[in-house]
């Protein structure tokens, strides 16, 4: 329980997707204009992560690894499809953005309409796929290990992408200098964002 | 294809000389952000990086173009999925096989190409509508105008931050050191690929008035 807790803050705070590894950039600069359309990008996104990560764990691990596929029979223990992971990550996420899609038009259509346009995009974000091919490199133990680190990794990017959609909407206003404007600026305020974000380097649970 | 015009003709040499500048993908499109930053701590990994993505580019640029007319459009994102998958897989493949360090170096980032915003983004917008060679040329030029800004990024954090270039000890050697000067630790840690892009960003805006945005 103690190292799930360590695993799920440490991918929001440390580890952050954004501050870290600048992965999901495109749709942080791209859609971080307003706090209400970010917000509901950045619920998408945990959802996905939430979900695609597990998945992608389970077929790493039953499929994928060297010798993994020993559970069918033993005849299988020298196979190793390691190579095939990445078009198995991407198929498994692009079939989980429409199976979640379809699942929340179904059971919550007030939440499809508000994140509905969002929900196809975020099968090219670099984020989901970063996160399956973090847990396949940091080889975590269990599937609550890989849920929690990609829940973790969905509420470190909802963050950042929140703060700052608020700081660019307080911005508008600002004299800033021609050419920074719009592109410039966000690159450097993200930066400056990233170096408060490394504060929390460091910490131990 | 190019039965009536050469190979080189003004208007394709266009097409590979406007994404370095003009119509650069990441400075002023703003796609391809995302693995662009992460390898610029030093120069090779990033040079390395850069090749791999004029070569996804290109070649998926080229294979989606040979095959534009017999894509159904309702499932073409899986079928340009599939097959940038397949070219970076490759890649991925090669570099394992003659540069392993590099490859490890470059860890999950050779993998996110695919997600790489602007091979989807050139597939997408040029590939799907033109021949095999223009598709081709504009692939290279946009994998370059990427890897460009690669390297210019990772030419200073790398000369700032260690004092190095590609690993050898460029300020030692002018003698730098012994005037008291220090490296600069900030430019090694990730923040500052960010600031650094905003500031070429800003270099690039001032001198090219009509990119900046209202």
């Amino acid at each position: 329980m103690e190292n799930l807790a360590n695993i799920f803050v440490k991918s929001i705070f440390i580890d952050n997707m954004i501050f870290a590894y600048f992965l999901g950039m495109c749709s942080y600069l791209a859609v971080s204009k307003t706090v209400k359309t970010s917000t509901g990008l950045g619920v998408a996104v945990i959802f996905v992560l939430g979900f695609t990560v597990p998945v992608n764990y389970l077929i790493e691990n039953y499929l994928l690894k060297p010798g993994a596929m020993q559970w069918l029979s033993p005849k299988l223990a020298s196979v190793d499809l390691s190579f095939l992971s990445f078009i198995m990550f991407i198929a498994v996420i692009a079939s989980m953005v429409q199976l979640v899609e379809m699942v929340i038009e179904k059971f919550s259509p007030a939440l499809y309409s508000s994140l509905g346009i969002f929900l196809p995009l975020i099968a090219v974000n670099c984020a989901i796929l970063g996160g399956s091919l973090f847990m396949q490199e940091r080889q975590y133990q269990s599937i609550a290990e890989a849920t929690a680190f990609g829940l973790g990794s969905g509420v470190g990017w909802f963050l950042a992408i929140v703060g700052i959609a608020a700081i660019r909407e307080k911005i508008r206003y600002s004299n800033i200098p021609a050419p920074l404007r719009g592109l410039g600026i966000t690159f450097i305020i993200t930066g400056l964002m990233g170096i408060a974000f490394m504060s929390f380097m460091g910490i131990k649970l | 294809m190019s039965g009536k015009e050469p190979l080189l003709s003004p208007k394709n040499l266009r097409l590979l000389t406007d994404p370095l500048a003009r119509n650069n993908p990441v400075t002023v499109l703003v796609l391809g952000i995302c693995s662009a930053l992460a390898v610029t701590v030093k120069l090779e990994p990033s040079i390395v990086m850069a090749i791999s993505v004029i070569i996804v580019t290109a070649f998926s640029n080229l294979v989606i173009s040979l095959m534009r007319n017999y894509i159904p459009p309702r499932i073409r994102i899986i079928v340009q999925l599939v097959v940038i998958a397949a070219m970076v897989i490759i890649v991925d493949q090669v570099l394992k096989a003659y540069a392993y360090n590099v490859s490890k170096q470059l860890s999950v980032f050779v993998g996110l190409i695919i997600t790489n915003c602007i091979i989807m983004g050139r597939l997408e917008a040029f590939a799907l509508g033109n021949k095999p060679w223009p598709a081709f040329l504009d692939g290279v030029g946009n994998g370059a105008g990427y890897g460009f800004i690669l390297i210019v990024v990772a030419f200073f954090r790398e000369l700032l931050g260690s004092g190095t270039l590609l690993g050898y000890p460029v300020l030692e050697k002018i003698g730098l050191y012994k005037t008291g000067y220090v490296n600069n630790g900030m430019m090694i840690l990730p923040p500052m690929a960010l600031i650094t892009l905003g500031i070429i960003i800003w270099v690039q805006r001032s001198r090219n008035k009509d990119l900046i945005e209202s």
